[in-house]
């Protein structure tokens, strides 16, 4: 499904000593890792394990103190087009007027298009094509199920041709064949980009299929290659327990 | 009706209120999808208390009303963005202590109290020329507003999506604000203070039942709001009727349509 092989000696996304706190509450700590380019991250822990935070942080949308070098560049020195990030929670407003083919535009312009072009258009709708979603062109965002919006949504991130894919749950809301759908999509861009992909999931299918596993719960437990991270120890470690779904991947069975 | 355009002060009245309304159906659409309608109500209620100020000190009560608006909209935002307290809680604060100090001047400023009604529902004989250089430049200024249309659409749409673009969004929320300050200060003149919140809110509100592209509600606020001032401002002339209360009942008229319209398409 994912592909298992990275191309580069490069890395990608350097993560040193990142801690972010909320409060007095610590949603991260001492967190480190090297991600090398065309690797394909699957981030499991467990539901407050500060996988979404981490990823925000590599965006800079969180203050926190560490480093995190992109490409070898500190946040500040890289360019925002070089990040596809597709969040967890939609965040944006229902009621908002716009139709699918402008938020794609976004992707490109990052700013609201008043008017597209001939050839932003176009381009958008190749994006939506991309991910098979070219019938939502025309259709207002606030019409469409949570697997249409995962759909725009990817199409908006890889619009940019993105160096870095960041994923935060992309599978939520998208029924079997979509999410088969959206991993073949993703190796698609993968294979044809070289890009870097980081998937936060709690699809264990998925996970073992990565290149890279990163297994957390508010600092790192496993990184590695699945067979290395997905251990009984390191799941146990993440979780607190092994669940029925773990369990099943650890005795062997694929649920 | 059109013998009122050789009256000059009809004429100030109606130039002013094409600045206004421009300026406010820029910003209508904003305001409704941020949901800052009660901000509008702050505002409106810091401006009384700055033409409350003007009148006790026996100053033009504009320019008391500006800067003192201005500094209130800065406040409500930096309340926001510091703390955790909702939008409407910060508003709610600042909403009472505004109507507390308006209520202080105003009974220190007796004999006065006349042209604080003209202040509340708007009058067209409140323009004056000095009134409408004002606005002009106000309008100038806004031109450099245009370019942030894009950035405050996006952020309008989502915070977090434009803030992973490094879009600067709190430094634009302020820029919003003092925009929405300064431009419900200048139409407190023809629209009223009771009002002129409802002049920022209408025009975007009527304008989004009948839109699908945020590009295209900015457009139909545009004219919704130009429409019904100039067309309020003949009405209050014609009917001796309060110019603020003439515009704000036929914005709601408008939204009325849109409303019936709306209803009746989703029937069919």
């Amino acid at each position: 499904m994912l592909k298992m092989d990275y191309r580069y000696c490069v890395v990608a996304l350097e993560v040193r000593d990142l801690s972010v706190r909320f409060g007095e509450f610590r949603a991260l700590e001492g967190v480190s890792l090297k991600v090398p380019e065309g690797a394909f991250v699957a981030i499991v822990g467990p539901n407050g394990a500060g996988k979404s935070t981490l990823l925000k942080a590599v965006l800079g949308l969180v203050p926190f103190r560490g480093e995190v070098r992109v490409f070898g560049r500190s946040l500040t020195e890289t360019d925002p087009l070089w990040f596809g990030y597709v969040p967890q929670i939609k965040t944006f407003d229902r009621s908002f007027p716009a139709l699918s083919l402008e938020l794609v535009a976004t992707g490109l312009r990052r700013r609201w298009p008043f008017r597209l072009s001939p050839r932003e258009r176009e381009d958008a709708l190749s994006a939506l094509r991309r991910v098979g979603a070219e019938a939502l062109a025309f259709r207002p965002l606030g019409w469409l199920s949570g697997g249409q919006l995962q759909r725009v949504y990817l199409a908006r991130a890889l619009i940019r041709r993105p160096r870095i894919l960041l994923l935060d749950e992309p599978a939520t809301g998208v029924d079997r064949v979509g999410e088969v759908d959206l991993y073949r999509y993703l190796e698609a861009y993968q294979e044809e980009s070289g890009a870097t992909v980081l998937m936060i999931t709690h699809d264990w299918e998925a996970a073992h299929h990565a290149s890279h596993v990163l297994v957390m719960n508010r600092r790192v437990v496993g990184f590695g290659p699945p067979e290395r991270a997905l251990t009984e120890e390191c799941l146990r470690q993440a979780f607190g327990h092994l669940g029925h779904a773990h369990g099943l991947y650890l005795g062997g069975g694929h649920a | 009706m059109l013998d009122a355009l050789g009256y000059p002060f009809f004429q100030r009245a109606l130039l002013a209120g094409l600045l206004v309304s421009l300026l406010s159906g820029l910003l209508s659409p904003f305001v409704v999808q941020r949901r800052l309608s009660f901000l509008g109500d702050g505002l409106a209620h810091a401006a009384f208390a700055g033409v409350a100020l003007g009148l006790f000190l026996r100053g033009e009560p504009l320019w008391f009303a500006l800067p003192f608006t201005f500094l209130v909209a800065m406040a409500i935002t930096l309340v926001k963005e510091k703390t955790e307290l909702s939008e409407d809680t910060a508003i709610g604060v600042f909403f009472a202590l505004s109507v507390a100090l308006g209520a202080v001047f105003l009974s220190k400023a007796r004999g006065y109290v006349g042209d604080a009604m003209g202040y509340l529902f708007g009058s067209l004989l409140a323009v004056g020329p000095a009134d409408l250089w004002a606005m002009a430049l106000l309008l100038f200024l806004a031109l450099f507003l245009l370019p942030l249309w894009g950035p405050l659409a996006y952020a309008t749409f989502d915070r977090e999506l434009a803030l992973s673009d490094r879009v600067p969004v709190v430094l634009h929320d302020y820029l919003l604000s003092g925009f929405l300050a300064v431009s419900l200060v200048l139409a407190v003149k023809v629209v009223g203070i009771i009002l002129v919140a409802a002049f920022l809110v209408i025009p975007g509100a009527a304008a989004r039942l009948l839109s699908r592209t945020f590009a295209g509600l900015t457009l139909l606020s545009l004219l919704l709001a130009s429409f019904s001032t100039v067309l309020g401002l003949f009405l209050s002339f014609l009917l001796d009727w309060p110019s603020g209360a003439s515009i704000v009942l036929l914005q709601a008229a408008l939204f009325g349509l849109a409303f019936v319209k709306i209803v009746f398409s989703v029937r069919k």
